[in-house]
């Protein structure tokens, strides 16, 4: 097998610019400060222009199954742009979450054939109905029921991106195991309420089921795998969001610490300050390389894809987490305000460190995977 | 020469053609080696006729892959690491031809052994405030101070040597840059013994010391200027090496690992798995950065790579004695020896943690490493200078 390419290619540099230019417009840090706190909290005309208009919401689909048969590579490099603005888009729950767990379906049932299209295609929102703390290996959920109709029954907690979504990827266990069924929202017997959640710009909801109607996307031969996968490349891509985070964090403290006098000269001159930021940005430095290698390895499939998911995730939460606290408490006073946006980033930071896996969790996994028994 | 690009394939095709001539089960070492030199095998990215093909530096990879596995000789590169690694860089950019085609062979062969002269004991991190006196005599220059913590000064032939020739400008402006003879009379090494025991680095003194002016390196007062060529080298030497996955030290301390189930705890298997994610983290970074330099756009990231080398050995080696738990409490070896070669991964446990030690010292500490960063990558302010304007004999000390 070939090197891994960790750079960015030309490609991969254009579709950062655009979604870049779209960001820059339209999730300016005061409206999305005021968007926090009101009834749509989630910026749908956005998804919508993201999604489908720049084709971002089926990038790691391939082309005859409706999407932009590009790969998680350029996936990871819109999420790297959607953490750098912390961006109210239920990307990682629909094109991440709930598209990769459809591919794991059989491509010949037209169930799950037929919402991937939809869902590539950002004609509908997807999320996938387990807690956002459930890394990959852990076993299938035993949240939700189904009968042999295909009636499901049963909770799940803290799912990402859920109150945004049109429709639920439901890991259910029916009469012959494990599946994966698709539940309308709006559909009876569905109720998803959204937590007050510590990350403002992704938010979690409990879904409840009580005889709702679920249509099979994939039977016992292919759910687990499916799901895992799924949780597999979610945690792999989410490296790239928090690369997304601790840059942000990194340069908007570089740039304050120049900016703000104390002493009658720059706090950024002064050489405690410095060397807390030189270190950020050698986190950075390696956390980029990691995001990369994990991208790069889920996109081609590598033998070593489990490594690199595990080095990612458990690297990059910590920096990103890392990134932001040093943001809040360099910028003094105004790091504590609501008013400033450092704190939308520490939020997302630290429900990242949570999301798909601790870094606990997945040093865990690696040490299985790299023989370093405990 | 032709101007034809060498490629990767070339470049396997005349190690095949200089193998078939140069059986290296017959042939001698030396005379393999002198003769890989020749044929511009030794270090691809040197121009031809000094022991390149000026092909892109990261084919050296392929090159030393094929000697590898034809079983060649090498050149030892632990024994010649700063001829290797500082001295042939600088003496490339800025030597006369005579003195590339004088020095350059024999540095690389390992047939002569260089050292560093340039920190003294009041002048190290802040180098540019050395004292060291060049003056000149006729056709020569007398050297007369103090050099301190020069590893392999008591194996060398040669050395790079910074001196001061004006004392009455500025620090960073009265310097010049010298080939320094370490068989001259006047140069007297003498060992300093470290925290391991042993003397890998020295003291040397200069005393009248005789350099002919055909041993300079750049112009009169450009010492500064050719010296931040080396320092800039010395810090890619230092922690910039391709690895594969637990190369260094990391794949030391898993082995012990692996191998003593009974010395494992909780808390220690925690730490490993964070430091063996972090290595691999930087080991990544370091492909990337070398893909960076392949197609042309080298990125700041080289800056850190020492930082994190020298950070992540010390936590590595430190965690091994610890996991050693009753064996932590010995050491191989407190004797005082002269080693011939520098080797971090080498000798035990307690070895490599106390020479670990070293690493965010040599070649720039880690707190001026991150001074660079913070300003040269960063654009943070730099730090104040009360000593930029004032003549070099009149600085506090
Ligand atoms: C194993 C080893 C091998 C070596 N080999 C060689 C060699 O072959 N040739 C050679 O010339 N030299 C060699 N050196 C010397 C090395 O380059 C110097 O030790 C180093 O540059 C530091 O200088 P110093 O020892 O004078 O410490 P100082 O500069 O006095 O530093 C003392 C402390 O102050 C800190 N400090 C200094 N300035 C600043 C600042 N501006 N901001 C923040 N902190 C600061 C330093 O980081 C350090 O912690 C070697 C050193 C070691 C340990």
């Amino acid at each position: 097998m070939s090197d891994p390419d960790l750079l960015y290619s030309d490609v991969e540099d254009d579709l950062r610019a655009s979604v870049r230019d779209l960001l820059a417009d339209r999730c300016e840090a005061s409206a999305l400060l005021a968007r926090v706190e009101s009834a749509e909290p989630y910026d749908r005309k956005l998804w919508t222009t993201l999604a489908a208009e720049l084709g971002t919401a089926g990038l790691h689909v391939p082309e005859e199954r409706g999407g932009q048969g590009a790969s998680t590579r350029e996936t990871a490099l819109v999420l790297e742009e959607l953490g750098r603005s912390v961006a109210p888009v239920p990307f990682l729950g629909s094109a991440v979450l709930a598209t990769t767990a459809l591919l794991g379906a059989d491509p010949a049932g037209e169930e799950a054939a037929g919402l991937l299209r939809r869902l590539a295609a950002g004609e509908a929102t997807g999320a996938l109905a387990v807690p956002l703390a459930t890394g990959p290996g852990a076993p299938f959920p035993q949240l939700v029921g189904a009968d042999p109709e295909g009636t499901l029954t049963g909770r799940v907690g803290t799912v990402a991106d859920a109150s945004a979504a049109d429709v639920l990827v439901v890991p259910a266990t029916g009469p012959d195991g494990p599946a994966l069924y698709a539940v309308d929202v709006a559909a009876e017997g569905v109720a998803v309420t959204e937590r007050v959640s510590l990350d403002l710009t992704r938010r979690v909801a409990d879904v409840a089921l009580s005889g709702a109607r679920g249509r099979l996307l994939a039977g016992p031969e292919r759910a687990a795998a499916a799901l895992d996968r799924a949780l597999l490349t979610g945690a792999g891509l989410l490296a790239s969001e928090q690369l997304g985070v601790a840059q942000w964090c990194l340069d908007q403290t570089v740039g304050y610490v120049q900016e703000r006098y104390q002493f009658g000269r720059p706090v950024g001159s002064f050489q405690a300050l410095k060397h807390r930021l030189a270190d950020v940005w050698l986190e950075l430095v390696a956390a980029r390389a990691a995001a990369r290698y994990a991208a790069d390895a889920l996109a081609s499939d590598r033998p070593d894809t489990g490594v690199a998911v595990a080095v990612a995730q458990s690297y990059c939460a910590s920096v990103a987490v890392h990134a932001a606290e040093e943001c809040v408490q360099l910028h003094g006073g105004i790091g504590m305000t609501w008013e400033h946006p450092a704190h939308l980033y520490l939020k997302r930071a630290k429900a990242d460190e949570i999301a798909l896996g601790t870094p606990g969790r997945h040093r865990t996994t690696l040490a299985d995977l790299v023989d370093l028994p405990a | 020469m032709s101007e034809s690009i060498v490629d990767a394939d070339e470049l396997r095709h005349r190690v095949a053609a200089f193998l078939a001539e140069h059986d290296p089960a017959t042939t001698d070492r030396l005379e393999f080696l002198r003769a890989r030199f020749d044929a511009g095998l030794a270090w691809v990215h040197y121009p031809a006729g000094l022991g390149g093909l000026g092909a892109p530096r990261a084919l050296q990879q392929v090159v030393d892959a094929e000697f590898a596995a034809a079983g060649a000789p090498d050149n030892n590169p632990r024994r010649i690491g700063i001829g290797l690694g500082m001295a042939a860089p600088t003496i490339l950019r800025f030597g006369t031809e005579e003195q590339k085609r004088r020095f350059l062979r024999p540095l690389w062969t390992g047939e002569e052994v260089w050292c560093q002269l340039f920190s003294e004991p009041g002048a190290g991190s802040d180098l540019a405030a050395l004292g060291t006196r060049a003056v000149r005599d006729g056709a020569d220059w007398v050297v007369t101070g103090q050099k301190v913590w020069t590893s392999t000064a008591h194996t060398a032939r040669w050395a790079i040597l910074v001196t001061r020739t004006d004392p009455d400008v500025p620090k960073h402006q009265g310097m010049t840059y010298f080939v320094c003879d370490m068989t001259d009379p006047g140069v007297e090494v003498r060992p300093l013994r470290q925290i391991t025991g042993e003397a890998e680095f020295n003291e040397v003194f200069l005393n009248g010391a005789r350099i002919p002016d055909a041993h300079r390196l750049g112009a009169v007062g450009e010492g500064w200027k050719v010296a931040q060529t080396t320092l800039m080298n010395e810090r890619v030497a230092i922690g910039g090496h391709a690895l594969p996955r637990e190369g260094g030290m990391v794949g030391v301390v898993a082995g012990t690992w692996r191998e003593r189930p009974e010395l494992r705890t909780p808390d220690l298997h925690d730490r490993l798995l964070r430091l063996w994610v972090e290595v691999e983290a930087f080991r990544l970074a370091g492909v990337r950065l070398r893909q960076q330099l392949a197609v042309g756009e080298p990125g700041p990231e080289g800056s850190g790579m020492k930082l994190a080398f020298a950070r992540l050995n010390q936590a590595l080696s430190g965690l091994e004695v610890e996991l050693l738990a009753d064996e932590g409490l010995t050491y191989d070896d407190w004797t005082m020896r002269r080693p011939e070669q520098v080797d971090f991964t080498g000798r035990e446990a307690g070895y490599r943690y106390l020479r670990a030690k070293g690493n965010s010292i040599e070649g720039g500490t880690s707190e001026i490493l991150r001074n660079i960063v913070a300003e040269r990558v960063l654009g943070l302010p730099a730090e104040p200078r009360v000593d930029k304007d004032v003549a070099w004999k009149d600085l506090p000390r």
